[in-house]
Formats: C-alpha cells, structure tokens, sequence
C-alpha cells in the first residue's frame, strides 16, 4: 500500500458521533419470538382484532419462510429467539403536547440536531421521532390537519384512520413478500403514516427520525404513504443507533401508494451504527421499501443516502402500474472498514410509456464491500417504457470491493433500456493535483467523493443534501488513497 | 527566492535527479530545457511535493524555509504553484468551485478574509478575460472533457487566480497550437513581476521566444549540463541536444549563475 493509500484510509475512519444512549426506563418485552410475543405487543398497542390477525397470518407465513441468503453479503446467523420484539420507554400516560416527552428523550433527539420542538417553527420540516419501537413526538400535526394531511404515528393511524390503514397496509409490501417482510408484519411496532388529500401539495417536508436506543431490541417500523390524486409530498428519513459491540437488526417496511398525477419523493439518509473498525457491532439494516405509481402520471421518487449498518440489503422499488407514470431512484452508498452494502432497485414496467431512471453511487472505503443489484423488468403491456441506469463505483485504497449486478427482463419489443456502469478509484494524481492548489487532503478527499456523487445530491432537498455531504465526509475520514 | 542545492531525486528506486544547484531570485524567470526523460519534469515535480519522488539528497530553502519538510498543500499555500504537464480531472466538481477552495484556503493561511461567492466570481472573471476563458469553463468540471489546449489554458488560469510568489509551469507549451500559445504565454508575461519567479520547463525553444526567460539551463541526464542567458536556447535550437553530450558537465555542489541576458 503505497503511502498516499495509507493516508486515504486514515482520513476515511472517523468515529461514530451519535453513538450514546440514552438512559430511560423502558417497557421492554423478553427476549424470543412465538405467537404470544406478536399477541402481546398486538395488544400492549391496543389493536383491533383485524389488525392482530393480520400479524398472526404474517407470522405463521414467516415460520415457513427461510432466511434469504443470495444477496452479496456475509454476517453471522442472526439469533430470532435472541432478540427483543418490543422496547418502549416506559411513560404510559397519553401526552399532550411535546412539553410532556420525557426530557431524556427530548436531549437525545436534541442531541441528533433533530427538531422536535415546536419552536422551531422556522425549519419547516414535521417531525415524527421514533425512539425504539414507540413514536415519542410528532410536530406540526395541526398545521398539516387544516389541510387534511394525516401526519401521525402508525399506532395513531390504526385508531384515528383505521379504514385507510386497513385499505392500504400490506397492498404494496403483501405480508409474505419476503422473510424479513413477514417478520416486521408479525412484530412491527410503530413508525410513521402519512395521507395526502386529493389536489393538496403538502407545504412541508414530513420527516421521521428513527433512533434505536435499547440494547438487544430490534425495530421494525413501517411507514405507509399515500398520496391521492393530484397529491404532492416530500418526505425524509434519517435514523442512528447507539454504539454496541452487539449487532442489531432492523427490519422496517416502507409502503407508498401514488394515485393519478400524485408525487410522492422519499429521501432517506441512513445513518445506523455501522461497527467498530474491527467490523464489531452495528445494525443489519434489512428493509423493504416499494412503491406503486397507482394512478396515470404519477411519479415516485426514491433518494438515499447509506452511510451506517453493519449490513445493508434494501431495494427501493418502483411499480409503474399507471400510464406516463414515473419511477426514479437516486443512490448514495457508502461502506467503510468492514461494512458491507447490497443495494440497488427495481423497476417494474407495467403501463404504458412510462418512465424510470436509476442513478447509482458506490463508495468503498477500508475493506468494505458495495454491490449494487438492481432489476428493470418491461411487461408485455407497458409500450414505449423507457429505463435508463447509471451505475458508478468509487473505490477509495486498494482492500475494497465494488460489484454490479443489473438484471433485465424485457417483455415489449418497443422499450429503451439504457445502463452505463463505471468504476474508479480516487487516485494519487486526484489528490495530487487538488493538494497542490493547497487543498488539504481532507478536503480533496470530500470535495472528489461529492463531485462523484452530485448527481444524486441534487435530488435531495436542501437542508438534507448538506447534512448527507457532511455525513459522508465522516463516514469517509480517514479512509482515503 | 528559491535555493535548490545538490537535490538528488529516485523514482521507484531509480535516480533520476543527480545533483541539481539553482539558485532563483524573485522577478527572474527561469528556463529549464534538456531532451526526454532528462529529468526536467522530475525537477518541477519534486519541487511541488509529488509522493512518488523521493528526495535522497541535497535541500530546497524556499523564501529562508525547508521547502521539502511541508506537504505539496502547504507549499501551495506557502505561493508555490506548478501548472501540470497532465492536468487531473476531477469529475462532478465545478471549476470556479474549486479554485474558491483553493484560493480560500490559501487565503486563510496568509491571514486574509475568506472571499465570499460574490466577490470570487468578481475576480474569476476578470482573470478569466485576461487569458480568453470562456465563463462556461468556470462551471464545468475540473478538466472534464476539456481539450489538450483547455487544460492548459486553465492550469494557467488557476496560476493567475492563486497568483503564487513561485510558478513552475511543467511543459505548459505541449499540445499548444500558436493561438494557445500566444494566450498561454500572454497571461504569464501579464504576471510577471519584481516579487514573482518562474520556473518554465520546456523541450521546446519555440515557448521561449513568447516568455522570454533571464536564465536557461540545460538538464541532461539529471546533471544540469549548462546555464546560460537567453541566447543558450537559441543555440540549442540550431544544433540540438546532441551538442551538448559531449561538453564537460557542471559539478554538483558548483553554484549556477548564468550570464545576463
């Protein structure tokens, strides 16, 4: 390894800065998994019996299921019996406004930089912050409700808007899409809802913050997004963890539903605890996030920033049912040291001219290993479709993996089907050269790895694309060469 | 300006520099010619810090400091600037967003106020007029996609916004059609001036009728084999490098002043 590589790889490992817990009591359930445990957190939540058979048909489907093992990934057996299903801090009383959120959690979310508090009025982002398993805070949820926006809890949805839950849950993501689906069905506890009226544009940016603080719990959130006709809403994801020597899964499932000339733009910036150096630790992040482009001209945009877990395996889809509908999909993935990433989309074709983009950006850093994988699939029925795919490897040092792997399945003869694949290396001329302009490495190193990741960067919304820039700098300290 | 005693230089385990003495005074303009694979390159190369060329021997004391104990970012900022024979591109990083960086942070280190957006573009524009640079250059990516004749322009162009104490121009003329050349060589002579020193390594005797240099010197097999004023390229014009093979060469250690133009 030459010198310059060594000095590359120093810079890309930088420590993890969210990686405290909190110390609160919690409501956590023992470990292990049977039918009592989903009866248990079924009822601890209060459901409704549909909602507790629905859970009960996901599990008995999960017990018949294996654990998927193709993906370009390797991780030790994951204990199901070893882990809790349920974990939340342990306030029963129903809060009335933010002030009454234990300030333990408050400092914590304060700590994250994330806005939970009213007050902050000038951010104009609505925040629902998800702490473990339970959602502890959800803001300017009045505001949103004068237009009709539905901007709540799952737990709250299932109360407060049962038919559309019911309407929707599960018509995406069915509860036997895979095995980790199934699983977040049987046990999945909280996580965000979102409902768009009809001709409405939401005016804010709704965001959810997920934090799992407990140690041997896991978190299975779902979200589930539907934006009727005319619709338009922009919505942000982030996530972290505390730094444990153990791993942590998190198996969460993301549902949208686009009605006719709907827009719906899902921005996700990842940023799980992704282990130590020596690859101890970290978050299986195992998530399924498919939308469906219901209605003609709709659009679904999915925007990703991965820079934490241990683990990553997640396929942001597109099911482009309606005519002109439009599915895109923008990604940043980033492994340093030893995390691993198989990443990637599909795009299903269904209607006709309908159109998808997918651009793919890989880092490798230290000895991680990044594998896009991702399907375009053109049925009979959808003429005139067009795809086009852009998938770019950066490989930082010389002990790091990149690897492509697109599949096509064309069906109608009249389809474009474009993808374009590159891999580079940041190289020793790169840093050179901006070293000697009198750029320090650091920022050669950060200013190369945005310029390479511009292109999905700018399809985030503002305040987010700054923070994803930053997070990547960090991700990537101490990793350059 | 710039003391260079004795440098002895290796590439992967092979010496290519054997004992270069140059001593560069501020408002001189220096020419350093000599055939291929002479070591003129390694000479411009080592002296902006590049990591594949190791310093075995001798010292570089510039402006009274060890010029080789500082990283190649630190002597950027210290004003020592080389235009690339092979500029780099740097792909998704706009031009005038790079050279802000650049220019800041140089900034920075001399105490000076960052500039911000408003008054950068200010001043690239003007620069950019001077050397006949399309705007659109600015927002394009670093050298990305530019021609053999834009990359030049525009490590040229870079000179003249990080306006350096010390340029070493790396075969800037390579690749040059005369219009290029004429606009290349324009802007550097608009630089010139008592408290600015170049370097200028060049094959070609062809760039120094358009920068006129004060100083050649001949490198031939990593000796300097000659110094001599202006009228020493001219020679070397009409009878080649072959000429001075057999002539004696300059010891290492021997000063190398030569004759005024």
């Amino acid at each position: 390894m030459s010198t310059a590589t060594k000095q590359i790889e120093e810079l890309a490992n930088t420590e993890y800065k969210y990686g405290f817990a909190t110390d609160v009591e919690q409501d956590i359930i023992p470990v292990g998994l049977d039918e009592d445990v989903v009866r248990l957190i079924s009822s601890k939540k209060g459901e409704p019996q549909w909602l507790l058979d629905w859970r009960l048909k996901a599990f008995r489907a999960w017990l018949k299921m294996t654990e998927p093992h193709w993906q370009n990934v390797t991780y030790a057996p994951i204990d199901y019996q070893g882990v809790s299903y349920y974990a939340a801090p342990s306030e029963k009383k129903k809060l009335n406004s933010l002030d009454e959120v234990d300030p333990e959690i408050r400092a914590t979310f304060n700590k994250l930089g994330i806005p939970i508090e009213e007050q902050k009025l000038l951010s104009n982002v609505a925040v629902d912050a998800v702490f473990d398993s339970v959602s502890v805070a959800t803001t300017f949820r009045s505001k949103l409700a004068e237009l009709g926006i539905i901007f709540c809890s799952f737990s709250e949805a299932v109360k407060d808007h049962p038919d559309l839950v019911k309407e929707y849950l599960g018509s995406v993501v069915p509860h036997t899409d895979n095995y980790f689906a199934a699983l977040n069905s049987a046990v999945f506890s909280d996580g965000s809802f979102v409902y768009i009226p009809k001709g409405t544009r939401c005016p804010m940016e709704l965001s959810t913050y997920f934090r799992i603080n407990a140690k041997n719990t896991g978190q299975f959130e779902r979200t589930l997004i539907i934006a009727d006709e005319g619709a338009y809403v922009s919505y942000l994801e982030g996530c972290t963890a505390p730094m444990r020597d153990e791993n942590q899964l998190h198996a969460a499932v993301v549902e949208l539903i686009a009605h006719k000339d709907a827009t719906i733009k899902y921005s996700t910036v990842q940023n799980w605890y992704p282990g130590d150096k020596n690859g101890k630790g970290g978050i299986y992040n195992f998530v399924t996030k498919r939308g469906i482009c219901k209605g003609d001209r709709s659009k679904i945009t999915w925007t990703q920033v991965e820079t934490g877990s241990a683990v990553t395996w997640k396929y942001p889809s597109c099911i482009l049912q309606g005519d002109d509908s439009v599915g895109e999909f923008y990604s940043v993935a980033v492994t340093n040291n030893f995390q691993q990433a198989d990443t990637g989309t599909k795009m299903i074709h269904l209607g006709k001219n309908t159109r998808s983009t997918i651009v793919s950006k890989g880092i490798s850093a230290g000895k991680g290993q990044n594998t896009y994988r991702g399907a375009v699939k053109i049925g009979k029925k959808a003429a005139n479709a067009r795809n086009y795919s852009q998938c770019d490897s950066l490989l930082i040092g010389d002990r790091c993996g990149a690897h492509t792997f697109p599949y096509l399945e064309i069906k109608n003869t009249t389809a474009k089907v474009e993808h374009e694949a590159s891999t580079s290396k940041i190289g020793e001329d790169q840093m050179f050269y901006c070293e000697s302009r009198g750029i320090t490495k650091e920022d050669a190193i950060n200013m190369i790895v945005s310029g390479f990741c511009k292109d999905v960067f700018r399809e985030l919304p503002m305040e987010f694309a700054v923070e994803a820039q930053k997070l990547l700098g960090i991700s990537l300290e101490g990793s350059v060469g | 300006m710039l003391d260079v005693k004795n440098l002895k230089v290796r590439v992967e385990d092979k010496e290519i520099l054997r004992g270069i003495t140059l001593s560069v005074k501020a408002g001189e303009v220096h020419a350093i010619m000599g055939p291929n694979g002479s070591g003129k390159s390694t000479f411009a190369r080592a002296l902006a810090g590049h990591p594949g060329y190791e310093v075995t021997e001798g010292s570089v004391t510039y402006k009274g400091q060890d010029l080789l104990e500082m990283d190649p970012d630190e002597r950027a900022r210290e004003g020592v600037f080389m235009a690339f024979q092979y500029p780099v591109e740097i792909p998704g990083v706009n031009n005038a967003y790079f050279l802000k960086a650049a220019l800041n942070a140089k900034r920075k280190h001399q105490g000076l106020e960052e500039l911000d957006a408003m008054d950068f573009m200010a001043l690239v524009k003007e620069k950019a007029k001077i050397l006949d640079i399309d705007e659109k250059m600015l927002l394009r990516s670093v050298n990305e996609g530019f021609s053999g004749g834009e990359k030049k322009r525009n490590e040229i162009f870079h000179m003249a916004v990080l306006e350096p104490a010390l340029a070493v121009l790396d075969e800037t003329d390579s690749g040059l059609d005369i219009d290029a050349l004429r606009i290349v060589s324009q802007g550097v002579n608009a630089m010139r001036s008592p408290d600015r020193a170049f370097i200028v390594v060049t094959h070609y005797q062809r760039l120094l009728n358009y920068i006129v240099p004060d100083y050649v010197h001949v490198l031939s097999d990593g000796c300097l084999v000659r110094s001599g004023g202006r009228e020493l390229a001219l020679e070397l014009e009409e009878k080649g490098y072959g000429w001075l093979e057999a002539a004696p060469r300059l010891g290492s250690g021997q000063a190398v002043v030569g004759a005024r133009k």
